[in-house]
Formats: structure tokens, sequence, C-alpha cells
């Protein structure tokens, strides 16, 4: 009898091409996504050796951080953006890989476009050159961010030649009360283990909390995955995500689907496999999160108040707390629901999906943006666009006096022409509120798009669970 | 690629937890398509005022440090994006060696690929190179022997992993070595391709 295995040592064995003594292992890849930022060197490295793309077929290409979410007619005004969504189309073209331009409507974020195409599946090895990659975990298959050199590695050969990581299981005992969402549950985590608590491990997510979440509320939690310094995040394949496959325009065809579903199901963790590391939270423990620092793991929930550094004893972190606070110019002991904000971004890999506009809207609806705020929704794809227009959800949006863009990952990181002018404060369901990451001198408070409707409507951080009526 | 096998130089002290690869390298210089030219905009708005003028107290704006070879920083140094523009950001300034006490994965792994060796030390380590970078004295980083030696001379051992150190030693293209066992990989897509025959369906 085999000892009892963990989802990720199943996805692993299955595949190893080679492995050496010292655990160094050249591990097969199933399915790469390429966006415009982090292939151009790798194509090129292609052309300077000589190199093919092995397998045309198990690579989508995409433009998506550079891309215009407004008047998409004109084309893109900046020349080296335009020049970079330019060479990934040419790229494609000289190699023979399947591109979404930006007039197709499947066009969108890489990590809503993979899995709303049913490219991402159980059981996979899934990488792209981005950190973000981890989203794809949701559906219980292995999936990576990695840089351009490994981009290029993974073109010619399909491999990528990895060291095996330790693996981790963060449960999430019991239910979420009203108005707890999954990225409350991931900003709790992330809270928790700190902004390097997963680095050199695989964390699984298990726990009744998350399997009660949608594929939507999966993927955000895997997304920010990275955001704890985890390898990649992954949780079991179960009924919900082999309902989600079903139809999807490149999951396995009738003839295969129940031979591949049974496989799904075979994927679960075993009873009493062991993880190298446990770490158990309480779902009725997480009330809504607000980051109010410059790193995600600076998070307090919205009841709380912005910390003060005195209380940390070790210099380097106390350091990055005076910095953060004089960063996002707070003050210690300011209650998070005194904060007044000036913009308000919904959208990006971590929370554009059809499911996240839907709860945004459902907060909106009959309100108004506050008059001293300026906000917008960029849907995660021009389908969740598509969709969000039909269900009326962009109606509701507009009616309150929120901008209705075009997709892409725009004022996440804020490559196009989406920025926070330098002292802007934003109430954003983006992943990273780094210092400047949406635009120099802007400060960035992350939360769900419940938590976002209701700082927009309301001009300052609020408690969404006080809106409802 | 460029032999990593010993190299000599100042060490930059940047004494910051969690430095970003935003902050090594900001997003309006992803749009390049090259892997060089990035070393005038490394941590662009610490170097910089919004006006582009030199913020003189930053490390790298101040001798020796603006020469410097090795950089020293806090722990989890690189976390965030993925962007192989970081290393090549530290690589185009003339940084061949990030020694932190701790590394995101991602960052730690791209540096590799570049000829860039990062090194991994304890905190005892960690105090008295900090203690020592400011000085401006020049460090050695010795590859081959696995160790630092500190200005005045005295040894510090380091720890990397064996695959790494010979491909760093011998400027091996990792592509070329992995072309090497493309009947392995036939075999393994042969293998699976009869097992999951879905994920070869066109």
């Amino acid at each position: 009898m085999t000892a009892p295995r963990t989802l990720f040592e199943k996805i692993w064995a299955s595949h190893v091409v080679e492995a050496q003594a010292d655990g160094t292992t050249l591990l097969y890849i199933d399915r790469h996504l390429v966006h415009e930022v982090t292939s151009p060197q790798a194509f090129e490295g292609l052309r300077t050796a000589g190199r093919k793309v092995r397998r045309p077929m198990a690579t989508l290409a995409v433009a998506d951080h550079n891309v215009p979410t407004t008047n998409r007619a004109a084309g893109i005004a900046d020349l080296e953006s335009r020049t970079q969504v330019q060479t990934l189309e040419d790229n494609c073209k000289e190699f023979g890989v399947t591109y979404f331009s930006m007039a197709d409507v499947r066009q969108g974020i890489v990590h809503i476009v993979g899995p709303e195409q049913g490219m991402t599946q159980p059981g996979m090895t899934i990488v792209c050159g981005d950190s973000h990659t981890s989203t794809h975990g949701a559906f219980g298959a292995l999936a990576f961010g990695i840089g351009t050199s490994e981009v290029e590695h993974v073109l010619a050969t399909q491999t990528l030649v990895q060291k095996v990581p330790k693996t981790m299981r963060i449960t999430v005992e019991g239910k979420t009360g009203p108005g707890v969402t999954a990225k409350d549950i991931v900003l709790a985590i992330i809270g928790k283990i700190g902004t390097a608590g997963g680095t050199g491990h695989v964390v699984e997510y298990a726990g009744e909390a998350i399997r009660a979440l949608s594929m939507a509320g999966r993927m955000t939690v895997c997304n920010m995955a990275i955001e704890a310094g985890a390898r990649a995040g992954l949780i079991a394949p179960d009924e919900t995500t082999i309902a989600y496959m079903k139809g999807r325009p490149m999951a396995p065809k009738t003839a295969d689907f129940d031979k591949a579903a049974a496989y799904w199901r075979s994927l679960p963790s075993d009873p009493g496999a062991v993880y190298d590391k446990e770490v158990v939270l309480k779902a009725a423990d997480i009330a809504p999160q607000v980051t109010w620092g410059t790193s995600p793991e600076e998070v307090v929930p919205i009841t709380g108040r912005v910390p003060d550094p005195a209380a940390e004893t070790d210099p380097q972190r106390r350091a990055k707390l005076e910095r953060s606070l004089q960063y996002m110019d707070l003050k210690p002991g300011m209650a998070m629901t005194d904060i007044a904000i000036d913009r308000v971004f919904i959208g990006s890999c971590t929370n554009a999906r059809i499911e996240d506009l839907r709860a945004a809207a459902a907060v909106v609806k009959g309100r108004h943006v506050a008059s001293s705020v300026q906000a917008m929704v960029v849907p995660g794809s021009g389908l969740v666009k598509e969709q969000a227009e039909k269900e009326g959800l962009a109606d509701i949006f507009k009616a309150a006096g929120f901008e209705w863009r075009e997709p892409g990952c725009s004022m996440c990181l804020a490559m196009n022409a989406d920025r926070l002018e330098p002292g802007e404060r934003c109430a954003s369901t983006s992943n990273r509120n780094f210092e400047g990451r949406q635009g120099r001198g802007g400060r960035t408070h992350l939360l769900s798009p419940e938590m976002a409707a209701a700082a927009a409507v309301t001009g300052k951080l609020a408690d969404v669970r006080s809106l409802r009526s | 690629m460029e032999k990593f096998t010993t190299l000599t130089g100042v060490a930059a002290p940047l004494p910051m937890v969690n430095v970003d690869t935003d902050m090594i390298i900001p997003k309006q210089f992803l749009k390049t398509i090259k892997r060089t030219g990035l070393g005038k905009h490394l941590f662009e708005e610490m170097r910089y005022t919004p006006e582009g003028k030199e913020i003189p107290s930053f490390v790298l704006n101040r001798m020796p440090f603006r020469k410097a070879k090795i950089l020293i920083g806090g722990a989890n140094f690189g976390c965030g994006s993925s962007r192989e523009h970081a290393p090549w950001a530290l690589a185009d300034f003339g940084i061949r060696c990030v020694i932190a006490p701790s590394f995101a994965d991602i960052f730690f792994n791209n540096c590799f690929k570049n000829g860039m060796l990062p090194i991994v030390v304890n905190d005892r380590t960690m105090t008295v190179l900090m203690q020592d970078a400011p000085k401006g004295g020049e460090f050695t980083i010795d590859l081959e022997r696995r160790r630092i030696l500190l200005p005045n001379g005295a040894p510090m051992p380091f720890e990397v992993d064996d695959f790494h150190r010979h491909c760093l030693l011998n400027g091996l293209d990792e592509i070329g070595l992995t072309l090497e066992k493309n009947k392995s990989i036939d075999a393994f897509e042969a293998k699976q391709g009869q097992a999951q025959p879905w994920l070869y369906a066109a």
C-alpha cells in the first residue's frame, strides 16, 4: 500500500520527466499562458538560438497589462505600450501560438481568460510569466509564476527545472459571517502568516469555508497565495469544479469529459496525508478586511484601527511600519472607518469576475458614488463585460456614477493610462498595496468588491455590513 | 551566459524588509522589449525625485556605492511580481550578487538565470555584513569555495545548491541542457497522451 499523498504530491509525481538524487526535477508543463510584458525577451531568445515553440497548442497568449480601458477603436496611444502589444502579436504569428487580440471578445486578464476558456483544468501544471498564476490553483492545478528566462525555457522545452517545494495546509474551519468574502479570508490569512509566511511552500487551502466558495471565490483565494510568498496555492477539485468545467470551449469534449472527471475526482489529498506545515483559522473570527499599509500583511478588520509601530520590537520591522504610516499619511490609532478615499478601483485578476461584479452591484444598487470619489469598474474579460451588460449590472454601475471600462489589468499596476495621482487614496479590489504600485505617490487600500462598493458610496472606508438593508 | 566565479567590489547596504520588485523597477519601465538599459531606473522612486533629480541620501547615489557590485538587503527581498526586469535592472547597474536573510522564490530563481548569485545568510552573518558594508570596503564573493571575504579578509561561509552553483561557475545555458533530454520529454508526452488523451485533443 502506498502512503497517503497530498494533492500537490499527486500532481507533482505525475509530471516528473526526470529527477535527480538532490531533488532537482525536470517537470513537465501542461499549459503555458503568455502576455506581452514578460514574453518579448523570451521569444527573442528563441529566435536568436534558432529554436521553436515545442507545443504551440499548449500555449495561449493575450495582451492585458498595457491595453487601454477606454476607446479601444483608437488603438494604444503610448508608443512603448503599442510596440509591446504588437510584438506579442507578431511573435505569436511567427511561432504559431494562439493569440486573443484586443478586438476579440475573449480578450482579458490572462488569469481570467484561462479558466473562462476551460484551458485551466484540474491536475495540470500551468505556468505564466506572472506571479498571479497562482490563481489557477483554484482548480486543483499546480500553477505558478515564472520569470522571462523560464518562459523561454517552457516555450522551447515544455518543461522547467524545479526543486521540490514544501507543503503547507491552511484550513479555514466553519462558516463565514455575512459580508465576509473570499478576499477577506485570504487577507486574514496573509495578516496571520505574513507576506513571507508561505515562502518555499505550495499552500493547499482546505476546510468548510473554502469548500463553500464558488470557483470565483476560490480563484481570489489562490490568486493571493503569492502575496503570502507561496510558490502556489491549491484547492482540491470537487463537484463545484467539475460543474464549472462543463461546456467550456477548451475543456475536454463529451467523449473524454467523464474520463477526465473521474481522474479529477482522484486528485484530492488522501486522508492522513502529511504537510510540512499546518495553519488553522476559524471563519467566524474573520471580519471584512482592509489593508492600512504598503504590504498586504499590513491588514486589519474594518472595525479595527491603524496600528502603532511603537508596539513592534524588531527595529527593521518597526522602521517598515513607520515608513508605511508615513507613505499612507495615517496616524496610529485612527479608526479605519475614518479614512476618506478619492478613488475606487473594482477590477484585477483578483476580483474582476462576474460574481465579483454582481456582489459589488448589489451594494451599489439604489445608491450613488460619493461626490468626492472617482470610481471605476474594469471587467476581467470581454466575456465578463458582455455578461455584466446582459444582466444589467453595467447599468447599475453607470447609474450610480461609476465609469464602466474595457477589460485589462488597468489600475492594479497602472502600466496603462489608468493610475493614481500622487497623494490620491484608493479603495482597490486588486492584490498589491506596494508603494507606487497604482501610480507614484498613490495610496492603496486592498479590500473586497463589496467593501470597495461601500467605500465608493460613502466616500470613506466603510463596513459593508452596516449598509445592508 | 557570463560565468560567475569570484566577484570583488563594494557592497551597498539597504536595510529594509520586504523590498518588492515594484521598488526595484517600477512598472513604467516594463514596457521595454529588451533586457538591457534598465540600470538607470533601478530603485527609481527611492533614487530620484519625481522631477528626476538624484536623492542624495539614497545609498546608490553615494560614493563608493554608485559602483556597488553587491547589494545587502533585508528579509523577503524581491517579493511581489515575477518581473525578471528586477534582476536585469540590478545587473545592468552592475550588481551581480544580492545578500539577504531571505528571498521571495521567483526573484531568487530569476537571479540564477542571469548569471547573478543571491545568497541567503543567517542573522549573525547579516549583522557583520551590515556593520562592515557602510564603511565602503571591498568584499569578495568566492563561489567556488562558497565564502564571502570581508574587507579585512575574514571568510564567512555560505550555502548554495549544487545545480545552481555548477550552472553559474560554468556559465551554462539551462535550455541547452534541457534540450539534450528531448527523448525523455518525448517519452513523457507519449505516456501522458495515452493516459490523459484530453490533454492532447485539438
